[in-house]
């Protein structure tokens, strides 16, 4: 890889510090910079400043309360795994902070990051020389996509973990910015576009994730190339509320397999019914119909598609065991 | 592996004072240093290796801290306040940390590049963890690639060294 290029790095210790930090133009929100550092080295990106948040009191911190959880921006991914606000009422939560990375980026990453977390493509996530030569690419410096090339926009996916049993549990967002503290669900801050797939005005960063309290069971698991190191191939986070043997609430996140990561959609019609084959088969078939896995990765589109209807059938199966006697 | 890019704005050096095994240290160093290159080219500290230089393999494992970190992804100047330790520090009065003995005795090396990274991430372990489990000890080296050994020899040796402790 190369070095870095030429930056300065400011390190605000307020929220207003950053905000106004952040108006200078060409400048950059990092935090533990895993994904960052790595895009920066490829040439991908040139800010004049680097605007480090870590500093921030109010960006740190998990809170448990009557309305929930309070997770700051910079709360590191190890931390987020361990803490016992976290691990024991909202496994999968902890669950996908376990599975970014490898322990020396979990230390480093922030929930910020991950959220915020850069599209990945085999066309983008490359050196320099490797992007001119193949004629660069919708995202960066190029005008066609090479996964879709009549397409037009960028395929490129997100594969932040945390993003999906976020959105399954209702998450939302506090983002602070030129005009003030804005708060919204999760899912609003992403766009199915891989160019352009966080809805963050210029200037603006997260400040806080807020998770509802009294969160159903979920769980989340990820396909990924590496056990042990590797961002999601399809990662998927399921929140599921039985009484008795029929299923009174359903939520499904996916990540990886898009340009965003999203809330399944039309669960309603698995109300009701007890989880069995049948019902696990439906369920499989709404995810194999809203994903839309592109040739994003080296493995094939086809077997993310599949795998991630595997994936949330399995946790469906498993959490319908856990809950029955 | 080129280090030179031609910019209009060059990053200005700065003092940055943190610990480096051990001792407290004042680094004159531009924002846009990586760790991985002070250490290895102003320090002299080559123990820490350039593996895939990409934050994969692990290779360039220190701690900050105590946690272990990449130092290929970390600027210097996020040191500032913080204590590194690299591979350096582990020796004691010129002999081998238990650690340390224990991948040269069980032959958790090979051709040693992945090492000074195994060694730290397996040392940021047993600090916080005396009697680690397979599960745990696999886990805590899951960042770390070794393309000779097969990680076997290398999970017996931080058993072994976890067995020998105090």
């Amino acid at each position: 890889m190369d070095g870095l290029p030429e930056f300065r790095v400011l390190t605000p210790r307020s929220v207003a510090a950053a905000v106004a930090a952040g108006a200078r133009p060409g400048s950059r929100f990092v935090a533990g910079g895993t994904d960052l550092m790595a895009n920066l080295r490829h040439g991908i990106g040139e800010p004049g400043t680097l605007i480090d948040l870590r500093d921030i009191p109010e960006l740190h911190g998990i809170a448990a309360g009557p309305l929930g959880l309070s997770l700051g921006a910079a709360v590191r991914l190890a931390e987020l795994a361990e803490h016992p606000a976290v691990a024991g009422p909202y496994p999968a939560l902890a669950a996908a902070a376990l599975a970014v990375g490898g322990p020396a980026h979990r230390e480093a990453g922030t929930i910020g990051g991950n959220l915020c977390l850069d599209t990945r493509c085999l066309f983008y996530n490359r050196s320099a020389w490797w992007r001119e030569a193949n004629g660069y690419c919708m995202k960066h410096r190029g005008d066609i996509c090479h996964v879709a090339p009549t397409g037009k926009r960028c395929h490129a996916a997100f594969s932040g973990d945390l993003a999906a049993p976020l959105l399954a549990h209702g998450a939302e967002v506090e983002i602070a910015g030129p005009h003030g503290l804005r708060r919204q669900p999760l899912g609003d801050l992403y766009a199915e576009d891989g160019a352009a797939h966080l809805l963050l005005a210029p200037g603006e960063f997260l400040l806080r994730v807020l998770v509802p309290p009294d969160p159903w069971p979920a769980a989340y698991a990820k396909a990924r190339a590496r056990g042990a190191i590797d961002f999601p191939l399809a990662g998927v986070a399921v929140a599921l509320r039985l009484e008795g043997t029929g299923v009174t609430g359903l939520r499904v996140a996916l990540t990886g397999t898009n340009s965003r990561p999203f809330l399944l959609a039309g669960t309603d019609a698995l109300l009701g019914a007890p989880v069995d084959a049948g019902w696990r088969e439906r369920l499989g078939k709404l995810v194999q119909k809203q994903v839309s896995p592109m040739r994003t990765t080296l493995l094939a589109a086809q077997y993310r598609r599949r795998v991630a209807a595997a994936l949330a059938e399995r946790l469906a199966g498993h959490l319908a065991d856990a809950a029955t006697p | 592996m080129t280090h030179a890019r031609t910019s209009p704005r060059p990053s200005r050096a700065r003092v940055r004072l943190f610990r480096l095994n051990g001792t407290d240290h004042a680094a004159l160093v531009a924002d846009n240093v990586l760790l991985l290159d002070y250490l290895r080219e102003a320090q002299g500290l080559t123990g820490t290796k350039r593996g895939c230089d990409g934050g994969e393999c692990g290779a360039c494992t220190v701690l900050i801290d105590g946690s272990p970190r990449l130092a290929c992804l970390t600027r210097a100047q996020e040191c500032e306040g913080h204590h590194v330790e690299t591979i350096e520090a582990l020796a004691e009065a010129g002999r081998m940390s238990r650690l340390q003995r224990a991948f040269h005795e069980r032959l958790g090396t090979q051709c040693g590049y992945c090492t000074p990274g195994m060694v730290m991430a397996a040392e940021a372990l047993l600090r916080r963890d005396k009697a680690p489990d397979e599960a745990a000890i696999r886990a805590a080296l899951g960042g770390n690639i070794c393309r000779c050994t097969g990680y076997v020899k290398i999970i017996e040796a931080v058993q072994e060294a976890a067995r020998d402790a105090p």
